[in-house]
């Protein structure tokens, strides 16, 4: 191993991915800006969807594949561009990458083998690494003759027998069945402990990283959405797309009326975030379980009003689960929420629902309409995301053609069609939000802009939409001129 | 009816093939090796072999040509098999295809069009044609047996090499190397066999100056007329015995390891 790392600890962190972009061959990009730190001794989990670059990121520091911009420190060494085989790290594969020519012993001993270790120590360390996997007895077995968890263990033990600074894992578990996930699970964290080696494992599963690590960094098309412990990613998820992702969710539209004091489903509730600013958009997140609900007596709205509950609501569907019941209920303002209760209530039940302020969580907004940059037409149009809109005429009076302008549609203004030949222009719907009472969709032109649209329709991930907009909800704005735009 | 229904009943045909055209004229090899020409047991085929230095040294040198060809077609073929198996290109597919396709062309066709071309560039023919046309001719067989094994190697196996500390050396001839053995195996006997036994390419292309075993055999038969077939028959043996034992050497440790090699 290279000796620079033994005498190197003066870093806080042992890897610092500065900057880090990975764009592919089709211009896509893998990774986009990731800044990440991590310490030496932590568990950290990469958790996404799939597609959303967490083996990207880790292959980059696996040294597989090089970032296209940016930097990645190890132990305050720059090895960004250090072949794989000179990086103090292991990693554990996928689809476990055992050598189908050599048995297990081999298999194991193959770093120590390339390092020139000594037969009877490497005897010594490869035994002990075994039976850290309780694997002991199967030293001379051919590796295709074990098991998805057996081949998982020899791969684990191959990787932790050269005591690497870190240890990379891309989904080790994936493959397992659920019961067998749930014991390596423990395992792993176990091995963690007694190793005091940095893990850094790759995940979709949100349930295993919330168990295992110290912390969570949750992906999403390349970027770092949050970093967080397992409790912070869940309680206090920074937008919907945590909130969504991590656990279930009722997330909804709110206004921020001032600090402390929040307006949704008609009415206010208390909480205790600060900071947003007065009649301020957000969105809120109340997690399923965090809701207080009992059987209500009260009939008429005077009743209703009178008594302590803060939202009425009748059930409309109600699931066993196992621990709990998950129900959906309506409340009366026509808001439809997830609710999970170890007690059940028949769909009908007139219900009331208590939330604490403690368990609002309150999200900026990351943007409150549609915005593009278009250019103002002949004819009363407007080019934006490469097409020709029809805009209102008084709207054109109003610039001069060839200009620049700020395009804003509203979110709710945004017609979807079946057919996407009716559409300006067509797409794909690329994520969906239930926020209660409608979807906040997220379509992906074919260019690759996104779209915010809300709807009451319902849609599926991936149906091709057609895109329009009524020429009265185009509204255009001067561009603010970039004043300071000359170089010095 | 019944016949068709049973399954065991298609077999027969192919049973009458194998009969006939396989096992009847390795017998009659074996019954005419080791008879005289009035059809009595005899060694006489085999002494007057051995006894030949001329018949012995043909074959030494069959041998000899043979080793070279398929040591060269190894060295040429390896590296093309593993830069279009690593997907250096983008269409690695066509590549493949394009050193195959002249294994579409009969391999008479091939020859003689490789003599026109020495022909042309004012070239000698003799043994630097003879291997020249032998490679050409077998090098798809050694390719493609190894393409296969490593096309189908699994990437990450490479990268789990580097990740343990091997440097792009120490993965080739740990991973690498080892994995594709089965392939370089099914080359190796696909280049040798049909070279040990070629005579029309070495008569082609060193115009009859080099006579190759399988020339040797097919004058027994051909030009020697029915007083030579037992001679003929011997030779054959002998060459049967030298192949046989090619295709069984190193095949113990290749039974379970075999992922995609030709045989």
């Amino acid at each position: 191993m290279c000796p620079n790392f033994t005498k190197m600890a003066k870093s806080d962190y042992i890897i610092e991915v500065n900057h880090v972009s990975k764009q592919f061959e089709d211009g896509k990009f893998a990774l986009d800006d990731v800044n990440l730190k991590i310490t030496k001794g932590e568990f950290v989990t990469i958790l996404g969807p799939s597609g959303c670059g967490k083996t990207t990121l880790l292959r980059c520091i696996a040294g597989f594949q090089v970032a296209t911009s940016g930097d990645i420190l190890l132990n305050g060494q720059d090895v960004t561009d250090m072949p794989p085989h000179l990086r103090p790290v292991n990693t554990v594969f996928q689809k476990y990458a055992l050598f189908p020519h050599l048995n297990v012993f081999e298999n194991v001993a193959f770093g120590l083998k390339l390092k020139g270790i000594e037969t009877r120590e490497m005897e010594r360390r490869v035994k002990r690494a075994l039976k850290m996997v309780s694997m002991s007895d199967y030293e001379y077995r051919d590796v295709d003759s074990l098991s998805g968890g057996q081949q998982q263990r020899v791969a684990i033990a191959r990787a932790i027998i050269n005591e690497p600074e870190v240890l990379l894992l891309d989904e080790p578990l994936a493959a397992l069945d659920r019961k067998m996930r749930a014991d390596m699970q423990l395992e792993l964290r176990e091995m963690h402990k007694k190793l005091g080696i940095t893990f850094i494992y790759v995940t979709h599963d949100q349930e295993e990283a919330l168990t295992l690590s110290d912390r969570v960094v949750v992906m999403r098309e390349g970027k770092i959405q949050q970093i967080g412990s397992p409790t912070d990613v869940y309680n206090e998820p920074k937008n919907c797309f945590v909130a969504n992702f991590i656990g279930e969710s009722n997330i909804l539209d709110a206004v921020m009326v001032k600090d402390g004091l929040v307006h949704f489903c008609d009415r206010d509730f208390e909480c205790v975030d600060h900071g947003f600013g007065e009649n301020t958009a957000v969105d809120v997140v109340i997690r399923p379980e965090d809701f207080y609900i009992a059987e209500s007596k009260a009939e008429t709205d005077a009743e209703k009003a009178d008594d302590p509950w803060q939202l009425h609501a009748t059930v409309q569907s109600c699931i066993f689960k196992g621990v709990h019941y998950e129900m959906t209920v309506l409340t009366d303002n026509g808001y439809e929420l997830m609710i999970q209760d170890y007690r059940m209530f028949e769909p009908g039940t007139q219900v009331g629902l208590l939330v604490k302020p403690e368990d609002i969580q309150v999200m900026r907004k990351e943007r409150l309409c549609n915005t593009f940059s278009g250019i103002v037409k002949e004819d009363n149009r407007v080019e934006f995301l490469d097409e020709d809109w029809n805009i209102n005429d008084r709207t054109s009076e109003r610039f001069a053609i060839g200009e620049e302008v700020e395009v804003e549609v509203d979110f709710d203004h945004v017609n979807l069609q079946d057919d996407e030949d009716d559409g300006t222009l067509s797409g794909e719907v690329h994520f969906i939000l239930y926020k209660g009472d409608h979807y906040h969709l997220t379509v992906r032109t074919d260019d690759g802009d996104d779209i915010y649209v809300d709807t009451n329709d319902i849609w599926d991930n991936g149906d091709r939409v057609g895109i329009k907009v009524a020429p009265s909800y185009i509204r255009l704005y001067k561009k603010e001129q970039a004043k300071d735009e000359t170089v010095s | 009816m019944k016949l068709f229904r049973n399954r065991r009943s298609w077999a027969w045909p192919y049973i009458l093939f194998l009969v006939l055209l396989v096992l009847l004229p390795l017998a009659l090899i074996g019954v005419y090796a080791f008879t005289d020409q009035a059809g009595h047991f005899t060694l006489q085929n085999f002494v007057q072999f051995f006894s030949k230095s001329e018949a012995v040294n043909t074959f030494i040198y069959s041998i000899a040509v043979a080793l070279v060809t398929t040591i060269v077609c190894l060295l040429l073929g390896y590296p093309a098999a593993y830069i279009m198996a690593l997907r250096s290109f983008r269409t690695p597919a066509v590549m493949a295809l394009l050193f195959i396709l002249p294994m579409w062309i009969n391999f008479l066709l091939r020859t003689i069009a490789t003599v026109e071309l020495f022909h042309m560039f004012n070239l000698p023919l003799g043994e630097g044609a003879l291997l020249f046309g032998m490679v050409y001719d077998f090098l798809p067989f050694m390719i493609y047996p190894i393409y296969n094994t490593l096309q189908k190697m699994d990437v990450s196996l490479l990268e789990a090499a580097m990740d343990l500390g091997a440097n792009r050396v120490q993965t080739f001839t740990k991973v690498v190397l080892p994995l594709s053995a089965s392939g370089i195996y099914s080359g190796i006997v696909m280049v040798f066999m049909p070279t040990v036994s070629t005579f029309a390419i070495s008569e082609l292309l060193t115009h009859n100056k080099i006579t190759l075993f399988g020339s040797l055999i097919q004058r027994s038969f051909g030009e020697g007329g029915i007083m030579m077939w037992n001679y003929g028959a011997a030779l054959s043996l002998i060459m049967l015995v030298i192949i046989g034992a090619t295709s069984f050497f190193g095949q113990n440790d290749n039974d379970d390891s075999q992922k995609g090699g030709l045989l």
